[in-house]
């Protein structure tokens, strides 16, 4: 099947305003006779619920955490993109989208990627209203920085803690609705399967992680902000409870899942210290801004003490490969770089993985004093799990699994192929194509929770009739009984492994061969030995207590069969896609270590449908068309 | 009215009638240090001119004084309690790190000083604790007066080892209660900065020990025979 | 490098409570192999893999983004609140704190305001009921005007971050012997009132966090300035001062 993403047609500086105007609206009297449902409540889903909320829709939504505030947004350290040119260096809404496209490697919709340059200026805005502090100079301006892949200063911050900011300002507009009533705010409750009824979606089935009772919640329209699936990977820098769950299960219930293969290892992480650990810490990119990537020229330096290896036994590998862009190249291509010279025997640190983030000449320019203004919060992150001194020694750093590009497959309305089932933010995968430019993450997020789906929601609800919120309906009961004897066979398995034991085996095969480097071969063992390991976990893991009770072990064990069933997708759409592009990088396919597009064949969205247990997937394709950036090889040199 | 019923509230009343206490100790350590002295006819004249006020203004001194010092007990157990309630169960290892003693124990050191100014009251203001030596039965000159010898109660009062060590005991109490009072009055108050709440912690604690140590200066002094009578 | 083979041996004593009627009781067990590059919940998820073998049930604990930020995480170790490292979430926190041999205690957050709910895990929505009395700005989506249209000097906007940077896990209250969430509603009051974005509603908000706060079953300030100590984020107490002098400003606005 074809797809159509429903993009508007015509000049690309009208295409949303048009729109917007095309778009229906629903009568402010009728708002509040429909309801909405909002799963997830990052910066996405919290614009979402907060602007839904506002608008008169009736909402109701939902996190698994213990609080809305905590959603792993929170986590963006850099910034936010607008193109505001504050600084008059050249930036404008074309250029932020020109950016945006190439840095996604031309694999993204020239419409939606447009909105969103569009709307980046309307979020800064939007958030200082709300109070976010971000940084500012001595005369009261907002301050900008370059980041990664930008040649313009267009980065919006709040100290190391940008993400945080923005998601404590949806936060607060989410908790002004909750007070005032037009959201019904749902904590602790993890979403475990859509509802759709006659093939419209119409609802969700949660599970109550306290009590363990399963709820149903009817609504007009479900919107999926659920985030990334990158924890497939096992160690990566999402939060623990990050999962692919609430979209496998939309997936499975119809929605197409898209490009699954695009994930994003951002160069700059601590590296991993022992088998024990259970996630990777990122340090912000905005810290190649300062630091210098380099490894030692010859073998026999790598064990010595960095400041001990002579600067012409130095191989700022970085600026040696990218002279234009140098330690600011973009993540997909920074974190390859850092690989190849790992996998060249000329890595540091345990088992040979890491790389030197040096911030001597900067020091020596600017002094340790603005250094440890611009990145103290890092330096000191980075001393509490290493315990070394990053101003007196250089960092070491090594890519970790960060964001996924793809997503459930969204129209130009962001709503999915089942009616009703509207996906935003991470979990979707409309805009980066197969690699996302730092600090554009955020800008996504927001963008669509508080400037595209309050518009194009209602396009769709002024064509449905309101059902309420009662779950009558046969297929909530279903849902529900097949949830509970889902999670009945979890339980009661009980073998000899720990649901830890099976997801760091699956994390371990994905990240040997569908990590930063596939290959038709390495992708090959991953569809053999997943689909045996996935056999393997349903017959000997081991999950202790009940499903009446609050239970880590069975939420964990939820979301790892997930994993084990996404994870052999997502090596399937990599092996399907033959060619390197982006995140997406298969060995076969490069030229001189750069990768090589074939947009022949592969300049397409793919989006797979699921078929049933035991049955392939079957790919559809959406064309991508560019008639706005001329389809160039991406080079940064 | 939020002042009496909130948390901040009854705070800042706390810290109001506190302070005010704070300053009529300062106040009254002025006038009792004319024990030493400085004043011509020494404390004896200094009790005079105090009673040579209009009544009306000692009457109405007092009533304010007794209205600070009920306030600030009724709010003070009430808070107390409340916080205690706070954290219903306490930590199996104890590793407060900031409070002090003085922090922790306000309502104890404040219950101590709440029955030494009854005690204090009985004692010197109405004197039914010493009727041989009450100075309103003892009239004894001062230049061409004839006054309440003061001086002679508080000497013969001091002479006695218990009563000196209960007025020193005291006076120990309210250099705890002081030392984090003042400090605490003016954080309360929202008077208070991260740069000067150090300095506003030390201040305290040098007014707290300033009004320790002139004030146990006297029963001392005496019990030890350098002040006589 | 640090030699990664040299392990330890540690005896942990933690509150294990089935529900929240349960009365609840402390329990000891070993934790081994443990190394100085484990982080503390790293340490518990080893402790945890053995008690699954064992077919016992794990000790459960809040936490998600394990990396300081998203304040899920939240145990009292050696009467601490996040273990008493300066400026560091119990996620932060590494074993190399620790000696061979080490016992340590580890209990829940305790308040009033925050019931258990199992184990170590406690109910923390009162600090959510505080924010939606009013600890936002009351702008609306869209029809807000441009970021630079108000300038805000550095100093100022700084101010307003530091109070911002509060990650809403509950320490100061836990760490406080009244069980009180000043700090907390200190540092949100203070980010907004300094903003001129957040002064139209600065006496409302004041007024009703703090009803709020008394509203949920925290205790009173006795000015221990124990949250400070226990924030992981270095939040300073002035920003209670703040508040104080907000709240009594707002008497008679």
């Amino acid at each position: 099947m074809i797809l159509d993403g429903k993009c508007p047609t015509g000049p690309i500086e009208k295409t949303w305003d048009k729109h917007r105007f095309d778009l229906k609206l629903v009568n402010p009297a009728n708002k509040r006779k429909y309801n909405v449902i909002v799963v997830g409540t990052g910066l996405a889903g919290g614009a979402a619920a907060a602007s839904l909320g506002e608008l008169g829709y009736n909402v109701q939504a939902f996190c698994y955490q213990d609080s809305p505030r905590r959603a792993h947004s929170i986590a963006a350290q850099g910034g936010i993109n607008a193109a505001k040119n504050y600084p008059n260096d050249g930036d404008s809404i074309y250029r932020l989208f020109y950016d945006t496209i190439k840095g996604g490697d031309f694999r993204a919709r020239e419409a939606d990627v447009w909105r969103l340059a569009q709307v980046s200026n309307n979020i800064i805005d939007q958030c200082v209203a709300q109070g976010v502090p971000f940084a500012r100079d001595y005369a009261g301006y907002l301050d900008n920085r370059s980041f990664g892949g930008a040649q313009v200063s267009r980065t919006f911050y709040a100290r190391g803690q940008t993400g945080q900011q923005l998601l404590l300002g949806a936060y607060s507009a989410l908790s002004r609705q909750i007070k005032a009533g037009t959201v019904k705010m749902y904590n602790r409750r993890e979403m475990l399967d859509l509802v759709v009824v006659d093939g419209v979606a119409k609802g969700i089935t949660v599970r109550n992680l306290i009590t363990g009772e399963l709820e149903s919640y009817a609504a007009d329209a479900v919107c999926l902000a659920t985030g990334g699936y990158v924890n497939v990977f096992y160690l990566s820098t999402n939060a623990m409870g990050c999962s692919v769950t609430a979209n496998w299960k939309a997936h499975k219930k119809g929605a197409f899942f898209a490009n699954p293969c695009y994930t994003q290892i951002h160069p700059t992480c601590i590296p991993q210290a022992g088998d024990y650990q259970s996630k990777l810490t990122l340090m912000s990119e905005s810290l190649r801004n300062d630091g210098r990537c380099w490894v030692p020229k010859k073998k026999e330096d790598c064990g010595k003490h960095p400041n001990e290896v002579p600067e012409e036994d130095r191989d700022y590998y970085l600026e040696r490969k990218y002279p234009s862009f140098g330690n600011l190249a973009p993540r997909d291509i920074a974190s390859r770089a850092a690989k190849e010279q790992c996998d060249d025997g000329r890595g540091v640190g345990p088992g040979g993985r890491g790389v030197y983030l040096d911030f001597a000449t900067s020091i020596k320019r600017v002094g340790a004093d603005t250094i440890k203004e611009r990145y103290g919060n890092l330096f000191e992150m980075y001393e509490k799990i290493t315990d070394e001194d990053g101003y007196k020694r250089p960092m070491r750093m090594y890519p970790a699994p960060h964001y996924s590009m793809g997503g459930l497959w969204v129209d130009y309305n962001l709503m999915s192929n089942i009616p009703g089932l509207f996906v935003l933010g991470e979990a979707n995968f409309s805009v980066h194509g197969a690699n996302r430019l730092g600090a554009s993450a955020l800008m996504q997020g927001l963008a669509d929770g508080y400037f595209v789906i309050p518009y194009t929601i209602g396009g769709y609800l002024a064509t449905v009739k309101p059902t309420g919120t009662g779950t009558e309906n046969p297929e909530f009961k279903k849902s529900a009984d097949e949830v509970n004897e889902y999670n009945n066979k979890l339980l009661s398995i009980n073998g000899k492994k720990t649901v830890f034991e099976f997801m760091r085996e699956l994390g371990g095969l994905m990240w040997e061969n569908c990590g930063m480097a596939r290959t038709k071969e390495s992708l090959e063992i991953n569809l053999k030995k997943i689909p045996a390991l996935r056999e393997e976990f349903w017959k000997n893991v081991k999950v202790t207590g009940s499903g009446a009770d609050l239970n880590q072990q069975l939420e964990n064990a939820g979301r790892t069969a997930d994993f084990l069933e996404f994870g052999e997708l997502m090596c399937r759409d990599a092996y399907h896609r033959n060619e390197s592009c982006g995140g997406h990088f298969r060995a076969e396919y490069q030229d001189e270590g750069e990768a090589q597009r074939d947009d022949v064949n592969y300049c397409y969205v793919g989006a797979w449908e699921y078929k049933g247990d035991k049955k392939e997937p079957e790919l559809h394709k959406e064309p991508l068309k560019f008639d706005n950036v001329h389809l160039a090889v991406r080079s940064y040199k | 009215m939020q002042l009496t019923s909130s948390s901040i509230g009854r705070k800042i009343l706390m810290a109001i009638t506190g302070q005010s206490m704070v300053l009529f100790a300062v106040v009254h350590l002025l006038g009792n240090s004319s024990i030493f002295g400085w004043l011509n006819g020494g404390i004896n004249a200094y009790a005079h001119h105090l009673h040579a006020m209009p009544a009306p203004v000692i009457i109405g001194f007092r009533l304010v004084m007794l209205v600070m010092v009920c306030v600030h007990i009724w709010f003070g157990i009430q808070l107390t309690v409340e916080n205690r309630g706070g954290r219903p169960q306490q930590y199996a290892v104890k590793a407060t790190q900031k409070a002090t003693f003085a922090s922790e124990n306000m309502i104890w050191t404040g219950s101590l000083l709440g029955l030494f100014l009854v005690y204090h009251l009985l004692h010197f203001t109405f004197q039914v604790l010493n009727p041989e030596t009450a100075a309103i039965k003892n009239i004894v000159p001062l230049h061409e007066l004839m006054v309440p010898n003061v001086l002679g109660m508080v000497v013969a009062g001091f002479k006695n080892f218990f009563v000196s060590f209960i007025y020193a005991g005291a006076m120990v109490t309210l250099f705890l209660h002081l030392s984090h009072g003042i400090q605490s009055f003016f954080q309360t108050m929202g008077w208070s900065c991260d740069k000067s709440q150090p300095l506003l912690v030390k201040f305290g604690t040098l007014v707290a020990l300033g009004l320790f140590l002139g004030y146990v200066t006297i029963p001392l002094t005496i019990f030890a025979g350098i002040l006589k009578g | 490098m640090s030699d990664h083979h040299k392990t330890m041996t540690l005896t942990l004593i933690v509150w294990r409570q089935k529900g929240p009627k349960d009365p609840g009781k402390f329990e000891t067990y070993t934790a081994k192999g443990i190394t100085e590059h484990h982080s503390f919940l790293e340490m518990l998820d080893c402790v945890n893999e053995d008690l699954i073998y064992a077919g016992k049930e794990p000790i459960v604990f809040d936490h998600d983004c394990r990396e300081g930020i998203c304040g899920m995480c939240s145990q009292v170790i050696n009467g601490a609140a996040h273990g008493g490292q300066d400026r560091t979430t119990v996620c932060q926190l590494h074993m190399r704190k620790f000696k061979d041999g080490d016992t340590i205690y580890i209990e829940p957050w305790r308040a009033r305001a925050f019931p258990i709910i199992k184990d170590l895990i406690v109910d923390r929505s009162a600090l959510d009921t505080i924010v939606q009395a009013g600890a936002y700005v009351s702008c609306h989506t869209g029809g807000v005007a441009d970021g630079n249209a108000i300038l805000i000097p550095k100093p100022i906007a700084d101010e307003s971050m530091d109070a911002a940077e509060c990650v809403g896990c509950g320490a100061c209250v836990a760490g406080c012997p009244n069980g009180a969430a000043m700090l907390f509603t200190g540092a949100k009051v203070s980010q907004y009132a300094v903003l001129p974005q957040g002064k139209a509603e600065a006496a409302e908000r004041v007024k009703n966090l703090v009803d709020a706060m008394s509203s949920c079953g925290f205790g009173n300030c006795t000015n221990h300035y124990e949250c400070q100590v226990a924030c992981p984020k270095g939040i300073d107490v002035k920003f209670i001062a703040r508040m104080n002098r907000e709240f009594l400003k707002a008497q008679f606005a």
